[in-house]
């Protein structure tokens, strides 16, 4: 039977109890990297803070922040506050520039994580009477492993069958009737075309779909919702902070509660840090006060977005995050339509490109004309044209289902993107030429 | 006895394929047959070459894309309808091809066609049986 609660108690507890429970391991968690991460104390030190100083979130302000340039600075074992000994497990971001990060897991942080990936799944409808089919990959990437744990914790026969080869994933559907499908959104898209084109709809049992790991659009929850006759829900989280499950939706689809017990969250203006109040757009920042390997204290995630406490018709307290309305640093308007360098980057690798891409924006007879040009890359490569030519034609269909617009895709040599100090050039805006 | 074919990406602008055959030719590589399959922004060039070893090592050294196909080499007479005879052998063993292209081998007055099919071994089987003689790499080296 399916529950309504993964963890009723905690899900559903009264704010200013979450509130004090939040306080509380706050100033353990500090308490815990100013005696084991030499990182973190250094940059409490050039703040003139200490411990003493935190005695609950209404002094979380205080605290300096943290940045990817922190974690690649500390990369790798910099911000470790747990001895090796008792790390199990790593998990790393695909890094395209630069370093990579990676983060370091306890058995305790992965039980959390998995109990977060749990609350999502309970909360879409997945018991011990489902079948969920987790397409995420499997790896260093958090997608796979995250779900897959949360799919065991709530009960769920899992079938791990990860990223790729549409026909198996459509043959295990149907054989084994999956009821629950977990993969990034663009994937999701992609099955659903898939699935209508070999005309299997009818033999599919689907009931519902969480998908993250990627920005989507409502526009695209619509298409995949129709395509496949489920419900398609939202997740949200980072490799930094643990994966998926830092916040997911509930049956309502109006935004993603963010596991409070785990994870403080607070809107900052992006240019003067100022924490801003609920209901204000501003960067998203993350706490974790449970992670005892790789914690973190006020990331910055770039995420911009807007946070809610109004009550939710089910019964969670935990606030909710609205779906990260971009990035602090990059967005494009192209006729009309918000494009996120990002998003791209996200489809090159889902596809197995290597992100090395130029966008080329102008305006010709009043329209916004949209190119990319993307670096030739071994994988794509092969000696038969018609191939390279059908993988062009997939990773435009792709694109066109992340983004909502059209983009005309250039495959160009190897290392020719321009670079300016050794990093790519991304986006070429030549329409500033005529404002 | 299969033949070694380098195929490397060409994008699609002025100097595109000068690129790739001076990286050759600065290596000292002999290009035997050469054959180009466009689309619209960008190209195949497939290589029968001497030296597919150096050949590598150079587009690598000069930054292309490329990769190395196991293809069939058969030795037509030059004349008309041998080429016909390739095709129709092949066809009915139910084969299809990805690609073919010919080139002439003055040393030894024969056409060659590089034939590519999904399953080599096979149709190096049905090729043999109806008694067309294939080309070995060494002797596409000594060409
Ligand atoms: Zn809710």
């Amino acid at each position: 039977m399916a529950k309504r609660y993964y963890q009723p108690e905690i899900e559903t507890m009264p704010v200013d109890q979450l509130k004090a429970l939040q306080s509380d391991r706050l100033v353990k968690q500090v308490k815990h990297v100013w005696d084991n991460v030499p990182y973190y104390r250094a940059k409490m030190e050039e703040k003139g803070v200490t411990p003493d100083d935190i005695k609950g979130i209404e002094d979380l302000h205080k605290l300096p922040f943290v940045t990817k340039d922190d974690l690649r600075e500390a990369y790798p074992y910099g911000l470790l506050a747990a001895p090796l000994k008792d790390c199990v497990r790593i998990h790393s971001t695909s890094g395209t520039t630069g370093k990579r990060v990676v983060a370091f897991y306890t058995q305790n942080d992965i039980d959390l994580w998995d109990d977060c990936c749990a609350r999502a799944l309970t909360a879409v409808g997945a018991g011990d009477e489902d079948v969920v089919h987790v397409s995420y990959g499997y790896g260093l990437f958090t997608g796979g492993l995250g779900l897959h744990g949360g799919a065991h914790k709530a009960g769920c026969m899992t079938i791990p069958v990860s990223s790729g080869n549409t026909d198996r994933q459509i043959q295990f559907m149907t054989d084994l009737g999956s009821t629950v499908l977990c993969c990034t959104p663009s994937y999701a898209a992609y099955l659903a075309e898939s699935i209508e084109e070999r005309g299997v709809k009818d033999e599919i049992k689907l009931k519902a779909g969480i998908f993250g790991a990627e920005a989507w659009t409502e526009e695209m929850r619509r298409d995949i919702e129709n395509k496949l006759g489920i419900k398609a829900y939202d997740i949200y989280g980072l490799t930094e902070l643990s994966g998926p499950g830092v916040s997911f939706e509930c049956e309502e689809q109006t935004g993603m509660h963010i596991n409070e017990d785990h994870f403080i969250a607070e809107i900052i203006n992006p240019e003067t840090g100022e924490v801003l109040p609920e209901g204000e757009k501003g960067e998203l920042v993350f706490t974790s006060i449970t992670k005892e390997a790789f914690p973190l204290l006020r990331y910055r995630t770039k995420d911009l977005c807007i946070l809610s406490r109004k009550p939710c018709s089910c019964g969670r307290t935990h606030i909710k995050m609205r779906k990260p309305m971009g990035r602090s640093d990059d967005m494009l308007i192209i006729r009309g339509v918000n494009v996120f360098p990002s998003q791209i980057e996200t489809v090159l690798l889902n596809e197995g490109m290597t992100p090395n891409y130029q966008i080329i924006v102008d305006r010709k007879n009043n329209t916004d004309t949209f190119d990319i040009n993307v670096e030739m890359s071994q994988e794509m490569f092969s000696d038969n044209l018609a191939e390279v030519t059908a993988k062009e034609k997939q990773l435009v269909a792709s694109l066109k289902a992340m983004l909502g617009i059209q983009a005309k895709v250039h495959l160009v040599a190897p290392k020719s993107i321009t670079r300016s100090e050794g990093k790519a050039v991304r986006v070429i805006d030549k329409r500033k030429l005529y404002d | 006895m299969a033949v070694k074919q380098i195929s490397v990406f060409v994008e699609n602008k002025s100097g595109g394929l000068a690129d790739i055959t001076k990286a050759l030719s600065d290596a000292n590589v002999n290009i035997r047959a050469l054959s180009l399959s466009e689309a619209t922004d960008f190209g195949v060039l497939r290589l029968i070459v001497d030296d597919v070893f150096a050949a590598g090592n150079a587009l690598k050294e000069s930054g292309h894309i490329y990769n190395i196909t196991d293809v069939l080499a058969v030795a037509g007479e030059d004349k008309p309808g041998s080429i016909t005879k390739i095709f129709t052998v092949l066809a009915e063993a139910g084969m299809s091809l990805e690609y073919a292209y010919a080139f002439f081998a003055k040393s030894q007055e024969k056409a060659i066609m590089i034939i590519k099919v999904a399953d080599r071994l096979a149709a190096k089987k049905v090729l043999k049986e109806a008694g067309i003689p294939l080309v070995k790499e060494e002797e596409i080296a000594k060409l």
